[in-house]
């Protein structure tokens, strides 16, 4: 067995806070919401907590002070597992016994979404190289060019995709049509009645390829997890979920210069969490995977060798393989596309609630014991297999 | 020499380099250019922060090739109307080399990947953004 710290740790505990759009909610209150979840849902208390992590606006003092919180470690911020940094350095910080239970949130409303280091962030608990600075600021060149959004950015890449290997756009809409269908056994999802193929072809065009129900849906929400030493496993009250491996990326060739383009930083991801771990993608039996865009999802599905190159069109076609009831269970909790966008954690949370076997009607059947979850597009990638 | 185009929205500034000054400065005679290592002839791409030591500014003839590209439907900004093509390029001497640039004088659904273009120069202050238009 390769051994690696973030095998030291688990996720003990999950937290999800009311979602909705433009709730009037307070980032505060959501984060607090969420928190008190995970930490009760792993059998602790506040007092228990010794570690911290987030990335974005809600700063950590807040959280500190509120649930009166004493933490040794505190973390977060932007590193080479993307999104899901803030997480990855809890797994590295309870694996390497920096702390025993690290309270990790993140935090998103609609009009926010930035990936601001959190203010007091512990600059020490950085373990990873430094970015290059001219990793994903090539966006800048894009700029001059009126290319100021990411459908323009990513939407090239899909462009791109279509005519190397056949992909249809039709094929995209499979994916969000099936994400559709599960948000509607989620009460949380914001966006939980059935559309069809048709309505998704007739959405107004965003960037092309990608129309309106390509991209996700911003809310208000918030979602937290606790990671704890794996030592814990024993007293948890809830099924622990296993860290197997971790993959990220540097984000060298930005958003146009890698010479595989139209790949994504994600095949670095997917590699270095391979490179960690004795299972293959064929053990992986669901799947969370990122969906700011539906391309993204297509990325990620190549990327993790859960289909060939090219082929993740064909492999998400008429949505059978994905579905619930599929080989290959696909955001099983309507993804950002329908149940809203929290930034890559919703689908953390739905995988531990999987493979808790947890997730109520929308439950998959079949054995869900290896889950993979993956966030991010263009440079920015981090991805992690799970398992019970 | 490759023309001149007039702006009709106003466009953020380029960033400027040392890989990239004479890419942004050759439009004020009409001419592409970039970068390529004296020693080793290879080409330096304008939007990498590699050194440019030993490199001289070579003129290309401007033509290229459309590698991928999007027509960008909604309205980011209150002054630039949509649609309109943001694209990568290749430059026909330097495929590999990708230029993020708009494809201008064509109707949005006529551009196709691998189209030949050409370029032309829209002056951006005291710089000269590339853009390209079909080359037929």
């Amino acid at each position: 067995m390769i051994d690696t710290p973030e095998k030291r740790s688990i996720i003990s505990g999950i937290g999800l806070s009311r979602t909705g759009r433009k709730t009037g909610i307070s980032s505060l209150e959501l984060t607090l919401e969420s928190s008190r979840q995970a930490i009760a849902d792993a059998g602790l208390t506040p007092a228990d907590i010794d570690g911290i992590a987030t990335m974005g606006e809600t700063p950590l003092q807040d959280v500190i002070a509120a649930l009166e919180l004493e933490p040794g470690y505190r973390g977060g911020g932007f590193d080479t597992g993307g999104l899901l940094s803030p997480v990855i350095s809890a797994f590295f910080a309870a694996g390497a016994g920096k702390a025993r239970h690290i309270l990790v949130y993140r935090t998103v409303q609609m009009m926010g979404g930035s990936v601001l280091p959190p203010r007091n962030a512990d600059s020490s608990a950085a373990e990873a190289p430094p970015r290059r600075d001219n990793a994903m600021t090539d966006m800048r060149y894009l700029l001059p060019y009126h290319g100021y959004a990411a459908p323009n950015w990513l939407g090239m890449h899909c462009q791109r995709h279509m005519h190397l290997y056949g992909t249809k756009k039709e094929q995209l809409g499979w994916l969000a049509v099936n994400s559709r269908r599960n948000a509607g056994l989620n009460p949380g999802a914001v966006y939980r009645d059935p559309f069809t193929l048709d309505d998704y072809m007739n959405a107004r065009m965003i960037s092309t390829p990608f129309g309106l129900l390509d991209c996700d849906v911003p809310i208000d929400g918030s979602v937290a997890v606790v990671v704890s030493t794996a030592d814990y496993a024993k007293d948890c009250p809830r099924a622990p979920i296993y860290v197997e491996s971790i993959g990220g990326s540097n984000g060298d060739g930005g958003w146009f210069r890698r010479a595989d383009y139209p790949k994504m930083a994600s095949v670095d991801a997917a590699a270095e969490l391979w490179g960690r771990t004795d299972l293959k993608p064929k053990n992986i039996d669901f799947a969370q995977l990122y969906d700011g865009f539906t391309f993204l999802t297509f990325a990620w599905l190549e990327a993790l060798g859960i289909c060939g190159e090219g082929e993740a069109g064909p492999f998400v076609d008429r949505a059978t393989r994905i579905a619930l009831e599929g080989e290959m269970p696909l955001n099983t909790y309507g993804g950002q596309l329908s149940a809203g966008r929290m930034h890559g954690y919703w689908i953390l949370h739905e995988a531990c609630l999987q493979l808790r076997r947890e997730a109520g009607p929308r439950q998959i059947r079949k054995a869900a014991n290896v889950a993979v979850v993956a966030a991010g597009g263009g440079p920015i990638a981090g991805c992690m297999l799970l398992r019970v | 020499m490759a023309r001149e185009v007039t702006p009709t929205a106003p466009r953020v500034a380029p960033a400027v380099t040392p890989a990239n000054f004479h890419y942004w400065t050759g439009g004020a005679s009409g001419e592409l250019r970039i970068l390529r290592n004296k020693r080793t002839n290879a080409w330096i791409s304008p939007f990498e922060d590699d050194s440019v030591e030993g490199a001289e500014p070579v003129t290309l003839s401007g033509k290229a090739t459309v590698y991928t590209f999007t027509v960008n439907y909604q309205k980011y900004h209150p002054d630039v109307q949509p649609p309109y093509v943001v694209a990568l390029v290749e430059l026909v001497e330097a495929p590999g080399i990708r230029l993020p640039t708009n494809i201008v004088n064509c109707a949005t659904d006529a551009i196709e990947i691998g189209m030949p273009v050409r370029v032309v120069f829209e002056p951006c202050g005291e710089y000269f953004l590339p853009l390209f238009e079909p080359d037929m």
